[in-house]
């Protein structure tokens, strides 16, 4: 069994690495397939995107930008560490990942609505 | 975490169990790899997400970006390709570890969906293109 601490933040900067990482990864055929489908005509995916204009839709959407937002800087943070070896002020960079997403979530939100 | 993953030292060790540490250095190459691309694609991506919904996403506006534009062709079936092989990895590695599938057949099978699912990417990329 893993015995590693489990209440560092870098520890909780994994799940969260893991978990946006799932999500998006089931999430990208959906995106691509009805994607594909919609852009068979100007009119169909029009359609499309009116369709995605409910308000369910954009809260969805909302979360996906997040998380992919989180993922990619999480991300970053794990390949300096990897490649750049930046092993100092992990929890600083853990921070900094989680403020990049939420930054990124809120400009969207606003740009939306 | 990850550094973990990467095999140690072969020698010695029987050959199907190299052939086996080689994958994994393989995938492991692959998805970092991919990761790099993806920054740079994703954050292209965000920018151009938060951008375009301002006042409402068209089809006409969509379309008169990437309609005839090799340049954005090129790069989203690159971002498809790098996307869809780094979740299968991902995902991978996320099945090997919490519930113990693994195996070539397994690996095989991923790869499969990945490049299917980069396939899906590709035929978007097209339609937007075309
Ligand atoms: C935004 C650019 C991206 C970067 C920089 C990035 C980076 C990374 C890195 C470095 C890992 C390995 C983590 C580790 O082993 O500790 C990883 C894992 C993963 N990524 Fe990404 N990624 C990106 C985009 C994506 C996208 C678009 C998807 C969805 C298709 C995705 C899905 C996954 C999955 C499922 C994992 C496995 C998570 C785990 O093993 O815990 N990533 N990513």
């Amino acid at each position: 069994m893993d015995m590693r601490p489990r209440s560092h933040p870098t520890y909780l900067a994994f799940v969260v690495h893991r978990v946006s990482g799932l999500l998006l990864a089931l999430f990208l055929p959906l995106h691509f397939w009805a994607l594909g489908t919609a852009i068979s005509g100007e009119a169909r995916l029009d359609g499309f995107l009116r369709w995605a204009e409910n308000p369910l839709a954009k809260a969805a959407e909302t979360i996906l930008v997040i998380l992919l937002a989180a993922h990619l800087a999480g991300g970053l943070r794990v390949l300096a560490l990897e490649f750049l070896g930046w092993r100092s002020r992990q929890k600083d960079m853990v921070a900094a990942s989680a403020g990049i997403a939420l930054l990124v979530g809120l400009v969207f939100l606003l740009n939306v609505v | 975490m990850s550094a973990t993953r990467q095999p140690a030292s072969t020698k010695g060790v029987n050959r199907s169990h190299r052939t086996r540490a080689r994958a994994q250095t393989h995938l492991w190459v692959v998805q970092r790899v991919t990761a790099m691309l993806l920054a740079l694609a994703v954050v292209v991506h965000l920018v151009m997400i938060v951008t375009a919904v301002r006042g409402g996403l068209s089809a006409a506006e969509i379309l008169s970006r990437t309609r005839g534009n090799e340049a954005w062709l090129a790069f989203y079936v690159t971002f498809a390709l790098a996307a869809g092989l780094h979740g299968a990895i991902g995902l991978r590695n996320i099945a090997s570890e919490a519930i113990g599938l693994r195996g070539r057949g397994a690996d095989l099978a991923w790869l499969t969906a990945g490049l299917l699912t980069a396939g899906f990417g590709i035929r978007a990329a097209i339609g937007l293109y075309a």
